[in-house]
């Protein structure tokens, strides 16, 4: 049976196209988020020829179909998959693509291209997306030959998922995808060049782990690298035996329980005092899979300026880039934390420090102003993590309703939170909670965005039409680009400069015209109302909750400042 | 400071778009780059001239090109010892009467005259890049109307001295 199979393998007639499919069928690809058009149309006609092997997700702008890729990425730990046509189709995701290279989101994303006779001609609908895309991937192909093809998409999908994750381009010229191709092709691949160190070195372990033991003021960052490693059970037991407090970055949040005594939440530029001040005081920093982006650590020469600072990164090129490291551990950090795990541990010195960061987050909690009717966003978010029991998988635009989020909305599990941290992309939030439903049909799936964001990407309303996708849009509706007038506010005078919206669609007829319901709420009383009823049915909705236009995101470290110069700590 | 890094990479179309770019975005700075084959089917060579601020800086540098996946070893040979070349072409405005001449400065370079009209003669000189510059600078007064270099290609030399400073074998100070 089984030579019979491969020996008609050899003989049938496939087009480049098909071989794609098959790669894709290979690597287990069951969702794609793709835009047809001229270049892609043989490989168009192949998704069709093998009806049932794919759930094609046909956003309404291509940028939708890539950020819904991104938000599929991050709740299921697959990467994410993309078509998009040649020269615009190829351009629309460019955004995307970029976003995902900054948050290191596995992608393969495949574009169209003119044929391989016309390319360099400024033949129609060509873009040298080879050229565009290069500082915006981890790394990308043009299929030049047909039987590279299978070879390619493999070393695609394990370039994009494998070491520090990251999206990859394979552009492929329209005459490959449409030859018909009757020999065998080769599949298998050999990448010398690239070979990720994921176990640490044993010598640096033990170094850390001395590190540990001799520390008074010990301090973890954890970053998304953790959630990518899958490793917060094992940062669990690495917290729990060496007693260490937690902060996390912004993409870092689930990566370890927000609710645990342990959690000092986020740190940064609208972090928590007690994390922020951890950071600064601690003589022990413990980064683990987080890149010490600006808006973590504030003016360098004020980010835990006593400490020695240990890094577990899998990406060599992130150790040391912004901060010196004293004990750098290049190693994947689901190894690196067993490797700590299997330390045996005793005789702590950090007791009094653990004592005085308790009474940090006790004596500096979050704060916010709490009107009698009207809804502040603080309050709103607190409801959203109340109504969906700190279940839900919630995805954000860019603004202050994304920090509101993240510092309200307490995540005890990985892969729940989906924002736009490294490009912070506005359009981002509600497309990527297409992918995160899709990638999870059980979760309740919240867009919280911002009346500026949403209209960036609204759009694909279209998508939850079809689908009837049970995705909750919130529009912490502000009437403003509410970020930008913060900023205004604060540092530049109140000089509202083209901040504040005023115009607006009625967002529920807007909804409704796309067939999903929609509400308008204004006062507390009516969120109490409409909120858990929405939350708990299986319908999209959209919900546009207006919020004090001028409530600011606090505390905050300003731009320039370091981590102990917060402002807006207490009312 | 100023270092001399080497890349072996895979031959394939778009690696030297994506190593420059990588230069670029991330603002090294460039003095030179060389690209050839090598004796590996499919391998170049690459080398690069770079003047980078410190340690960090450089160990950055070096970093950021091993993670490219075309990218097969980067090393900086700076403080090895090393063999290092540059090629240069200078066109000289010369007559007949200072040809001579000519001849005669170029001649312990080991340079050669590879061109020759009747305004000019075209002089090819092969070392490290101090002895291109040297003669270059000897030949500037006679008038240069055209000169081409091809930047620095080097590799380490067969036998390693067992030292631990090899600042006396450094092309670059
Ligand atoms: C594509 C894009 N354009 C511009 C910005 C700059 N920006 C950051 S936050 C912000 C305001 C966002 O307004 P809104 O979506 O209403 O959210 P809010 O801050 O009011 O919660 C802007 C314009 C951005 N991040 N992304
Ligand atoms: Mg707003």
């Amino acid at each position: 049976m089984k030579a019979q199979a491969s020996a008609e393998q050899e003989t049938a007639t496939k087009t480049g196209a098909d071989l794609l499919v098959e790669a894709l069928i290979g690597q287990g690809v069951e969702t794609l988020f793709g835009y047809p058009g001229g270049a892609v149309l043989p490989i168009y006609d192949a998704i069709y020829r093998a009806e049932g092997s794919f759930d094609h997700i046909l956003p309404r702008h291509e940028q939708g179909a890539i950020h819904a890729a991104e938000g599929y990425a991050r709740v299921s730990g697959k990467a994410g998959v993309v078509i998009g046509t040649s020269g615009p189709g190829a351009t629309n995701l460019v955004t995307g693509i970029a976003d995902a290279m900054m948050d290191s989101i596995p992608l393969v994303i495949f574009t169209g291209q003119v044929a391989k006779g016309v390319i360099g001609t400024d033949a129609f609908q060509e873009s040298d997306i080879m050229g565009i895309t290069t500082p915006i991937t981890k790394h990308n192909y043009q299929v030049q030959e047909i039987e590279d093809l299978p070879r390619i998409v493999n070393e695609a999908f394990h370039i994009a998922t494998t070491g520090r994750p990251g999206p990859v381009v394979v552009d492929i010229p329209k005459d490959i995808s449409s030859t018909v191709y009757a020999k065998e092709v080769k599949s298998d691949f050999h990448l010398p060049g690239y070979q990720p160190t994921v176990k640490p070195n044993p010598l640096q372990v033990s170094k850390l782990h001395d590190a540990l033991v001799e520390a008074k003021k010990p301090v973890v960052l954890a970053g998304s690298g953790v959630i990518h490693a899958g490793a917060s059970e094992e940062l669990k037991t690495f917290v729990q035996n060496y007693q260490l407090p937690v902060t996390t970055t912004l993409l870092g949040l689930g990566s370890y329980p927000g609710t645990c005594d342990l959690s000092l939440g986020m740190a940064g530029m609208h972090g928590t005092y007690s994390a922020n001040t951890a950071l600064y005081e601690c003589d022990l920093l413990i980064n683990i899979g987080s890149r010490f982006d600006d808006r973590l650590t504030g003016n360098l020469k004020h980010f835990a300026p006593n400490a020695t600072i240990a890094h577990i990164d899998i990406d060599p090129a992130e150790i040391g880039k912004n901060i010196p490291t004293h004990i750098p551990i290049v190693s994947d950090a689901k190894a690196a934390l067993e490797a700590l795990n299997a330390k045996t541990v005793k005789g702590l010195h950090h007791k009094g420090w653990m004592d005085a960061i308790s009474q940090n987050k006790i004596d500096y909690p979050l704060w916010h102003d709490q009107p009698d009717e009207l809804i502040v966003p603080q309050w709103l978010m607190q409801k959203v993590y109340e109504y969906t029991g700190g279940e839900a998988v919630v995805t954000t635009d860019v603004g202050q309703h994304q920090m509101w989020a993240a510092q309200y909305y307490q995540f005890d599990r990985p892969n729940r939170w989906v924002t736009s941290g490294g490009l912070g992309t506005m359009g981002y939030g509600f497309p990527a909670a297409i992918g995160a439903q899709l990638a999870d049909m059980n979760s309740t799936c919240v867009a919280v965005v911002g009346d500026g964001g949403f209209q960036m990407t609204l759009q694909e309303l279209s998508v939850l039409q079809e689908r009837r996708l049970p995705v909750k849009i919130l529009i912490v509706n502000n009437q403003a680009l509410g970020m930008v007038r913060q900023w205004q506010e604060k540092f530049y005078s109140e000089r509202y400069s083209e901040s504040i919206i005023d115009v607006q669609p009625d967002f529920v007829k807007l909804a409704e015209s796309y067939q999903v319901p929609g509400y308008k709420i204004e006062t507390q009383e009516e969120l109490l109302e409409v909120l858990p009823k929405v939350l708990g049915d299986d319908q999209p909705a959209v919900i546009d909750c207006r919020v004090l236009q001028k409530e600011n995101v606090y505390p905050m470290i300003a731009p320039g400042k370091g981590l102990h110069e917060m402002i807006g700590v207490k009312r | 400071m100023k270092r001399i890094v080497t890349a072996t990479v895979h031959n394939r179309s778009g690696v030297l778009n994506r190593v420059t770019g990588l230069l670029a975005k991330r603002q090294f700075n460039i003095e030179s780059i060389s690209v050839g084959r090598t004796e590996t089917e499919g391998v170049s060579k690459m080398t690069f001239v770079v003047e980078v601020e410190d340690d960090r800086k450089l160990e950055q540098l070096t970093k950021q090109l091993n993670k490219q996946i075309d990218v097969l070893k980067v090393s900086d040979i700076t403080d090895k010892a090393i063999v290092a070349r540059e090629l240069a072409m200078v066109k000289v405005i010369s007559n007949p009467q200072i040809r001579s001449e000519i001849q005669g400065i170029i001649e312990p370079f080991r340079a050669s005259i590879i061109d020759v009209s009747k305004e000019s003669v075209t002089v090819q000189v092969t070392g490290k890049s101090d002895k291109v510059d040297a003669l270059i600078d000897l030949l500037r007064p006679y008038g240069i109307k055209e000169l081409a270099r091809t930047g620095l290609t080097a590799f380490t030399r067969g036998h390693q001295p067992q030292v631990a400073e090899f600042k006396s074998y450094s092309l670059l100070k």
